[in-house]
Formats: C-alpha cells, sequence, structure tokens
C-alpha cells in the first residue's frame, strides 16, 4: 500500500507525540541517536532491583549538557557514536543498534569501547554519573531515583542525630 | 557606599577582598582613613548559593576559572610548564571563606621557631619566623571573636596559651567525630572538637548553622560561614570610607621615580584601564596572585619586579600537602548531614627526631564529598568504574562512608615558586601565573607516616574497608603560602615582621604570601591574626606618615 505524504507526515506527528508523552523532547540529539547514547548510559547505572540510568532519565540530562554546559563535547559524541557502531558490527554482525543488543553482549561490547574509544567512554560515564546524582531540574535524577538510590535526603535544615553512631543509643 | 574618583589619592588601596583583605580593609576604614578595596571578582549574597553540585564543584562558580585565568605547572626547571590547573582560590568578596571549610587552627608556639628547635634541614628553606606565638596571640583572639569561631578551648592539649575562650561552643560530633573520639581513646590520642569559623549559635546578627551539608566548596545560605563577606567587609562598608570596587582585575602597582608606590592600575569589568591614585597600597591577593602582581608591575626602579630587589619574590612556595583516607562502616553516618569536620587531632603535629624525617601533621575526621564527586573520584581502586558492581557500591557507601584527612608539613624549598609564564597569557592579555613545585623528600615521608596512622584510627573505629591514595608529590593547591616570606634580613625575606615591604615603605603584603613555614595547613586562622596584627602596625606607620 502505498501511503501518502500526508499520512507519513502525520505518523511523524504521531510518533512525536508519543515520545513527549513519555518524556520531554530533545534538543541535541536526534530519537536514533539518543536512543543508543541511552543504552551505553544504562549498561553504566543498569536497571534491576531499583532505578538505573535509564530511569533517571539520565539521557536528558546529557542532552542539556551538550546544548549547554558541555557543547564543546558534541564533536566527541558524534565521533564516539560512530566508533561504537562500527564496534557492534564488528563484535555482532547481525544486531541493528545498541539498544536492541541484550545485556551480556552490551556488556561486552563496552567493555571493548572502554579501552579504544577511552576517551568517549569516560565522557558518557561523567555525564551518566552527573547525571544520575544532579539536580533533577537538569533533566536527569527523575523523581530523585539517584539520590534515593544512596539514602540522600534532601534539605536545607537537619538536626542531629544524623545517622546510627551519633544517636544516642548507639553507645 | 563613598565613591572616590580614580584621581583622589586615597589613603590606602587594597588589592583583594579575601580572608587577609576583608580584615585589613575593616581595620583601617574603622581607624579613619579613606579605603578602596578592589577585588577582581564579583560580590555574591547568600540569594546566588544554591546546593547544586554541577555547577558549584565543576563550572567553578566560586573559584577562579582556569579558562579566564589559566596557570602553568611544571614540576622542576627542567621542564616546559604545561597549562595544567595547579592553584585553586576563592574568587570573589570574601576569598577563599566564602566556599572554605571553616577549618580554623592556630599555629602552635613551636611553629614559630622550628628552625632554631630542629636545625636547618638539607634541600629545604626552613627558618624562624620573625615574630612569636606570643605577639600573635592576642590577634588570634580578635580575629575569633571578630568573625566568630566555634570551638573548645584548652581541649587539644598541644596547643598554646589563649587568653579569652572561643566566643562560641563547638558543634557537636556527628558520627565522624563520634567514632573517631572513640578510635582516639583506645589509641591514647588526644582528639579534641574541631575550631570552625561556622556560628554554632547565632551571633552578632546572623544565624547557627543549619547542617545543611553543602559547606565545603558551597556558599552559605544562612551566612553562617564566618566569610569575611558578611562580616568584615560589611562592617568596612558601614564606616563610610571604605569603597568596594568588584569586577576590578589590577594589573600593576604603579611606583615613582624614588620608588614608592603611587596607586595601582586596573581593568574594570568592561576591561577599561583605570589608575587609582593612593598613599599606600596593601596587597591581599593570596600566595599565588600576590606575588604574580609583584612580578607583572616591573619598572626602571624595580626591573625584577616591584620588592624583588633580592629576587625572593614568589620563591619557597608551600602548598596544601595531606591525603584523605577513607573508612566504610556497617551502619549510615549520613556524613552527607552538617558540617564537614567536627573532631580533630594533633598528636603527630610537632616533628619528632625518632622518625628520621622533618615534619609532621594533624588529622581530622570528615566527609567532603558530594554525591558526583563521591562516585566519580571517592571509590577504592578496585571497585568496578561501571555496570552493577558499581551501582551497589555506591549505593551502599554513600551514606557508610567517612574520611580521616591528614594536614601535613610541606617545607620550603627555594626553587618551588610562582613567577611568569613566558608564553601563556590571561583572558586580559597578562602573562599567566606559573608554579614550579616538587614536594622536598621530607614531605612524601610525612604523608606516607601520617597516612599509616589514619588508617589505623580508621580500622581502630571499626572500619570494614578502607582504602586511601597513593603517596605521591602535590600537584594541585588550595593553599598557598610563603612566597613573599616575611623576615628580618631583606636578602632572604620580602616584608619586614609588620608585613611592609623592605624595599619599598608604602607597600604592604599580607596573606598566605607572609608565611615563612607551612605550619600544619589551615593557614586562614594564621592569616587573618596576621591581618589583624599588620593593619594595626598600618595605622600607626600612616599616623607618623
Ligand atoms: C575548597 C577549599 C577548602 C578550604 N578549606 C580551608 C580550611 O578548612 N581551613 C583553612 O585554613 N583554609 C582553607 N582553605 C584555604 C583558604 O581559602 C585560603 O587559605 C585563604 O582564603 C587564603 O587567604 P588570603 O587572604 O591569602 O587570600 P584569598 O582568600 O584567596 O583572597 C585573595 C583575593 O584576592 C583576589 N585577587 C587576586 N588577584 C587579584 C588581582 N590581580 N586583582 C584583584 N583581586 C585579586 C582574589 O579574587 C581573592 O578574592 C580552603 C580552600 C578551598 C579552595
Ligand atoms: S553546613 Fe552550616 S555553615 Fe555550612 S553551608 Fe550549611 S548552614 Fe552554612
Amino acid at each position: 500500500m502505498k501511503v501518502s505524504r500526508r499520512e507519513l507526515a502525520l505518523i511523524g506527528v504521531w510518533a512525536r507525540a508519543e515520545a513527549a508523552q513519555s518524556s520531554p523532547s530533545f534538543r541535541f540529539f536526534d530519537a536514533a541517536s539518543a536512543r543508543e547514547i541511552e543504552a551505553i548510559a544504562s549498561a553504566i547505572i543498569p536497571s534491576g532491583d531499583s532505578p538505573g540510568a535509564r530511569e533517571a532519565g539520565v539521557i536528558h540530562f546529557i542532552d542539556r549538557a551538550l546544548e549547554t554546559f558541555d557543547r564543546d563535547q558534541r564533536p566527541l559524541y558524534q565521533r564516539g557514536l560512530a566508533q561504537a557502531q562500527t564496534l557492534r558490527r564488528r563484535l555482532f554482525p547481525a544486531s541493528r543498534d545498541l539498544a536492541s543488543l541484550n545485556s551480556a553482549d552490551l556488556i561486552r561490547l563496552m567493555e571493548t569501547l572502554e579501552k579504544e574509544s577511552a576517551e568517549f567512554f569516560e565522557a558518557v560515564r561523567v555525564h551518566t554519573i552527573m547525571g544520575f546524582f544532579a539536580d533533577p531540574s537538569y533533566g536527569g535524577n527523575r523523581d530523585q531515583v539517584g539520590w534515593r538510590h544512596i539514602g540522600l535526603t534532601t534539605g536545607h535544615h537537619f538536626t542531629a542525630p544524623f545517622g546510627y553512631y551519633d544517636a544516642p543509643e548507639a553507645e | 557606599m563613598i565613591a572616590y574618583r580614580p584621581r583622589d589619592v586615597v589613603d590606602f588601596a587594597i588589592i583583594g577582598a579575601g580572608a587577609a583583605g576583608g580584615v585589613v580593609a575593616k581595620e583601617l576604614a574603622a581607624a579613619g582613613f579613606s579605603v578602596v578595596l578592589l577585588e577582581q571578582g564579583p560580590n555574591f549574597t547568600e540569594k546566588d548559593y544554591s546546593h547544586d553540585e554541577r555547577k558549584f564543584m565543576f563550572d567553578r562558580v566560586l573559584t577562579n576559572n582556569h579558562r579566564q585565568q589559566p596557570n602553568t605547572f611544571r614540576v622542576t626547571d627542567k621542564e616546559k610548564a604545561v597549562v595544567q590547573p595547579a592553584v585553586g582560590y576563592g574568587r570573589q568578596v570574601g576569598g577563599g571563606t566564602v566556599h572554605f571549610t571553616g577549618n580554623y587552627w592556630r599555629l602552635h608556639p613551636g611553629d614559630f621557631n622550628e628552625r632554631s628547635r630542629w636545625g636547618a634541614v638539607p634541600g629545604a628553606n626552613l627558618s624562624d619566623w620573625p615574630i612569636t606565638y606570643e605577639e600573635l596571640e592576642p590577634y588570634y583572639t580578635k580575629a575569633e571573636q571578630e568573625l566568630g569561631i566555634s570551638g573548645l578551648g584548652g581541649a587539644n592539649p598541644f596547643d598554646g596559651p589563649r587568653s579569652r575562650p572561643y566566643p562560641l561552643p563547638p558543634m557537636p560530633a556527628k558520627g565522624s567525630g563520634v567514632l573517631f573520639d572513640r578510635a582516639a581513646k583506645k589509641l591514647g590520642l588526644h582528639s579534641f572538637p574541631a575550631p570552625l569559623a561556622i556560628l554554632s549559635q547565632p551571633y552578632r546578627g546572623r544565624g547557627a548553622c543549619a547542617n545543611c551539608g553543602f559547606c565545603e566548596g558551597f556558599g552559605c545560605e544562612m551566612r553562617a560561614k564566618s566569610s569575611t563577606a558578611v562580616t568584615v567587609i560589611p562592617a568596612a562598608l558601614r564606616t563610610g570610607r571604605c569603597e568596594l570596587r568588584t569586577g576590578a582585575v589590577v594589573s600593576q602597582i604603579e611606583t615613582d621615580a624614588l620608588g614608592r608606590v603611587t596607586g595601582v592600575v586596573y581593568f574594570d569589568a568592561r576591561k577599561a584601564s583605570i589608575r587609582q591614585r593612593a598613599k599606600a597600597v596593601v596587597v591581599c591577593a593570596n600566595g599565588a596572585e600576590t606575588p604574580r602582581l609583584l612580578l607583572l608591575s616591573k619598572s626602571a626602579r624595580f626591573p625584577h619586579g616591584l620588592a624583588n630587589g633580592h629576587g625572593v619574590v614568589g620563591k619557597n612556595l608551600m602548598w596544601d600537602t595531606g591525603m584523605l583516607a577513607m573508612g566504610l562502616f556497617e551502619q549510615p553516618l549520613n556524613e552527607y548531614k552538617g558540617v564537614q569536620v567536627t573532631r580533630v587531632l594533633h598528636d603527630y603535629y610537632d616533628s619528632d627526631g625518632k622518625r628520621g624525617f622533618f615534619g609532621g601533621g594533624g588529622i581530622d575526621a570528615r566527609f567532603d564529598w558530594y554525591p558526583m564527586g563521591f562516585a566519580l573520584d571517592g571509590l577504592p581502586k578496585d571497585v568496578p568504574r561501571w555496570g552493577s558492581g558499581f551501582k551497589s557500591f555506591v549505593g551502599e557507601a554513600f551514606t557508610r562512608t567517612m574520611s580521616l584527612c591528614g594536614h601535613t608539613t610541606c617545607l620550603p624549598v627555594e626553587g618551588n615558586r610562582i613567577d611568569l609564564d613566558p608564553a601563556q597569557k590571561d583572558a586580559w592579555g597578562l602573562p599567566a601565573l606559573r608554579a614550579t613545585f616538587k614536594n622536598h623528600p621530607d614531605d612524601l615521608k610525612t604523608l606516607r607516616f601520617v597516612l599509616d596512622r589514619q588508617l589505623e584510627i580508621l580500622a581502630a573505629a571499626g572500619a570494614r574497608r578502607v582504602w586511601s591514595d597513593e603517596v605521591k608529590d602535590v600537584a594541585f593547591s588550595v593553599h598557598l603560602m610563603g612566597t613573599c616570606r616575611m623576615g628580618n634580613d631583606p636578602r632572604t625575606s620580602v616584608v619586614n615582621r609588620d608585613h611592609q615591604a623592605h624595599e619599598v615603605p608604602n607597600l604592604f603584603l599580607v596573606d598566605g604570601s607572609s608565611f615563612v613555614t607551612s605550619g600544619r595547613q589551615q593557614p586562614t586562622c594564621t592569616i587573618q591574626a596576621l591581618a589583624y596584627r599588620a593593619s594595626e602596625k598600618m595605622v600607626a606607620w600612616a599616623r607618623r606618615a
């Protein structure tokens, strides 16, 4: 069946609307590269018993970083992602993209990427960790999942005892 | 605020509104002199601060920005210095007192005459101070009272005598402090409550610390940290005789044919060059920028830089030497709440002939990690850097870790210095600061010795797991000392015992650059005591002149 241009445009609108529903739109990434970078981030801080980089929306932090304070890292991301794809095709010739690798294959790829594209790997690692723990207003750490993971409660005023050992009953 | 015109000849132009500069401005203005206080950075208030780790720790909002003001660094003269952040300091009204940890240790009486007590140390330029603890004591007390310091006088058995108790009681021990006390008791050591430039109770119109935890590296939203920005600088402005100019990057101190200072030249916020005339100039730009400014101020009379006839300016640079050791405990401490440090010990502070090297150190119990920094740099080297092992360790360790920080001797070595880079320039076109630094071999032995004591204490405290970095030469410092040392001999020191330049009677240098020895770090208390004392001397000098 031939799809008209108008239908194509509509499909595009729906797809964007659907993406926008689950999360704000991207400013630097296109949808495909966002998915790929998110796959890398999800290997750095995996989901599992508790939310990881994916649930924290770290990809939105990274998108914002590349739009603003780490704008100068854009070429590094572009180059790095291309290297990661080359590596993927070498290791897993039948695969389609990073996002659809199973977790064992993704970890294997990451281990090689860490050695072969160290600068890019480090940039994504730092951004993922920053995004997981940064103020949620940056787009990551959604619902403070990063802070919850490490047991940090936010506040501007705390009263002692703060923990187990300074509580009077600890003696 | 009063406004002077650049062509007005003010009594004093002060360069740098930091730890020392704030004190000097207040004292001179209160004594009736006209003062222009020049600060390159902005004037922040509590409204500008937040707990945003990314912004304050990674964008260097409160500290010198190495993109605008790069420095170069090399270990020895044999190498070409490369652009690499090596000096860090607070760059705003309040200088380093805005974002510092607030550890506020007095020097010990024996710090002032280590050379006489221990003799020469080969390869080091160890000298006695030209003043004694007894001479400085009234000014330590004045600093504590005026600025608002918490602590427990007499609790440290190694401290010198004090004429008055601290104005405020100490902060209560956090979990790290409780464990530290327990371990110290077991080992027969003498832990004591940390003296802090932080209010444990309301004081002189400011509120008490709210234990918010985002303290070191951050500005205090409660005005409880006793920075000069919330204490003496507002008091200086209230006299009606002090004008504060921010965004003023001083590029030169000018002199006349007689070799007397006539004023300063600075770039204003729009990079226009302005000349402020003054009867005397006080440089309080810190242990890195003060010597740089003197070296930038060359003239026919001072071809090697101002007050540098004997080539001493910039030499004997001493840095922030000390290591962190981490311990992981069974139960949560939640050290991210509250001030960083609540307990200290000085049992290993003095040198000891039996150790076979010169130097010693103090140790404090603290936690100065924030989530991103901890996850990126704070973990043991054998914990994975990413993946599920990484995630679970960070999740468990953040609330259960405490650190012990060593603060150790940095011997003065003549070749360690600040000078001007021959090629690199800053955003104002001025030659960049070049640092040359390699620790004296004894410094590394002291680091090793004190680190071993830190690890012992952590073990005695019941840590399940301990880790630390490797002992190595320091390559980055936030304590900047010794580069215009005080002394009686004009051939080996830059200023006299009253902080007056030997070669220029109306030029005074007061800040970390005045130090003769490093003590055991935590220089700010002594910098501010010196600033109170120097101000009194300057007032007497100006009244005579
Ligand atoms: C994270 C951190 C933690 C610290 N913790 C402690 C601690 O717990 N205890 C302790 O004792 N010390 C601590 N310090 C060190 C402390 O901040 C400094 O020792 C102290 O502030 C130095 O005082 P100063 O008067 O010599 O200079 P500064 O406070 O650095 O003031 C110098 C001022 O001069 C300005 N200036 C420089 N050059 C120029 C120029 N050309 N024109 C105009 N203005 C200029 C600077 O912007 C600055 O505001 C810490 C530092 C950091 C960074
Ligand atoms: S811990 Fe206390 S002194 Fe430090 S920033 Fe928070 S409120 Fe201010």
